[in-house]
């Protein structure tokens, strides 16, 4: 049976609404289902309906028709799908909703930027600056501490990365 | 069994356990939702040669989900040493598990990878720098999917940055008798810290334990996220402490009486269900305490709360068991080890 809004998929979702004895039946696709407001999957509040709720009133820098045909290149999926699951499906998902993340993570965690460990292997640029970073918060603390041969050391490693990035 | 539980406990008068989980995943493979069970298994590869490359003395056994029964998998997640996600999709999952049962490494939970380590008692210094030496031996050997704003990347977004998830399981049954509880589960979420009942997510408080952990990891740093659960934390203690002992010196009867009921009751019962044996273990592990009791150990409560859970119960009785089976069964193991 195809589904009686798009005509074009096959019905999944069937659904009998009465009302003061009146039977009407609804035979959806999945797609139409889920935009009709009618029907309820489940009454619970679940988490990725929280998330698609704040997707859909996030302040954008992009507007939705637009990042809606964006489509991960790695994992095939596309910014509906991920509305609606409110997962990542790789890592390369990342770079291709970039323009939606960062309202996304503020919305979350208040913030848009990692500043916790970086991998000893991350090489780039950032990861550098961002060692560096947190060195030189260490050799504040040494020196505070009067530990000023652990502060030399540290001192030396900050000079090395510097180098490193052409600093 | 539930080995983790030995080894020395601070403050394990309201601390029963100190946990912290890391999410990472591989850059090269989709995330496990969207995988295919030949990806799934090319990366679980992946990851058993690495684990080859560990120094000696340090062992993990693995255990693929496919190939334990339903029983076994439960009692895991009943021990704490899995997450129940792990368990949803058996073809696709496995974990590696520590000798000494601090450590696991789950393969294909949500993530590809899902790093806990498990200590009694509130230990979020060994925690943290045991997790770090599992995490920076994993990195040095995989190509983990990092991003140089959004830090470590997961499948969903609640994970992102740090990917750290720690959380303290709390003993607070004074608390509970004068109804401070649900106060203090707001004011945790005020501040951003999550509390959910023994089992992680949606799952119910039972014996009046609750789970305490971070919610955000983006943003802070790791040591930073720690410090202030910790802090949060002592709070608690203390709180249920001073609440302890007001009960002790202003209801001191009703006090006792509530104990040795809960002792008595454990003790000689012929039949209990899992919920009523946890409120009753409860009471004793806060007669424990409070100095009523002192023929028991917080451990020896430990490991009867993980013993008479339902799948564990059946794996001590090695064969499945009906409600009244295990009810029955439940309270010969209580009775034997009280």
């Amino acid at each position: 049976m195809l589904c009686q809004i798009c005509g074009k998929n096959q019905a999944t979702v069937h659904y009998t609404k009465i009302i003061n004895g009146n039977i009407e039946e609804l035979h959806l696709c999945d797609e139409c289902a889920m935009h009709n407001k009618e029907i309820e999957f489940d009454s619970t509040f679940s988490f990725h309906k929280l998330l698609s709720g704040l997707m859909d009133n996030l302040q954008g820098e992009v507007p939705y028709k637009e990042v809606k045909t964006y489509k991960c290149p790695f994992c095939g999926m596309d910014y509906v799908q991920f509305r609606q699951t409110g997962k990542f499906g790789c890592a390369q998902c990342y770079e291709t909703f970039k323009p939606k993340l960062k309202a996304l993570f503020r919305s979350i965690h208040g913030h848009d930027k990692h500043v916790g460990k970086v991998p000893v292997r991350a090489n780039t640029q950032v990861a550098k600056k961002r060692r560096i970073q947190k060195l030189k918060e260490q050799l504040n603390e040494l020196v505070a501490k009067e530990e000023f041969e652990e502060a030399a050391k540290v001192r030396d490693k900050i000079k090395e990365l510097e180098k490193d990035i052409g600093q | 069994m539930v080995k983790w539980v030995e080894g020395p406990a601070v403050d394990e008068d309201v601390v029963v356990s100190t946990r912290i989980r890391v999410a990472r995943n591989l850059r090269n493979y989709k995330f496990p939702q969207r995988m295919s069970i030949q990806e799934a298994e090319a990366l679980t590869n992946e990851i058993l040669n690495v684990m080859k490359k560990l120094p000696s003395g340090v062992n993990y056994k693995f255990y693929k989900i496919n190939s334990l029964t339903p029983v076994e998998r439960v009692s895991y997640i009943e021990e704490h040493l899995i997450s129940p996600g792990l368990i949803n999709r058996p073809d696709y999952s496995s974990f590696l598990l520590k000798d000494n049962e601090s450590a696991t490494i789950m393969i294909n939970e949500e993530d590809h990878l899902r790093i806990q380590v498990l200590y009694p008692g509130l230990n979020f210094e060994k925690a943290w720098e045991s997790i770090n030496e599992i995490d920076n031996f994993l990195e040095s050997n995989l190509d983990y999917a990092y991003h140089d704003e959004f830090g470590y990347l997961t499948a969903c977004p609640t994970n992102v940055g740090t990917g750290i998830r720690a959380s303290a399981m709390v003993h607070i049954p004074a608390l509970s008798i004068i109804g401070q509880v649900n106060g203090l589960i707001n004011g945790f979420q005020k501040i951003g810290l999550t509390v959910r009942g023994l089992y992680g997510e949606g799952t119910k408080a039972f014996g009046d334990l609750y789970q305490i952990s971070n919610q955000m990891t983006l943003g802070e740093e790791e040591e930073e996220i720690i410090r202030r659960l910790k802090g949060v934390i002592y709070q608690t203690i203390s709180k249920e402490r001073d609440v302890r002992e007001n009960l002790l010196s202003k209801r001191r009867y009703e006090i006792e009486d509530r104990v040795f009921r809960s002792y008595g009751l454990l003790k000689y019962s012929r039949k209990i269900s899992s919920k009523e044996a946890m409120q009753h273990l409860s009471n004793v592990r806060m007669g424990i305490a409070m100095g009523i009791i002192n023929d028991v150990k917080f451990k020896d409560i430990e490991k009867i709360m993980i013993g008479i859970q339902p799948g564990s119960i059946q794996k001590y009785a090695n064969r499945e068991l009906n409600d009244n089976e295990r009810d029955i069964l439940r309270a010969k193991y209580i009775r034997e080890r009280l």
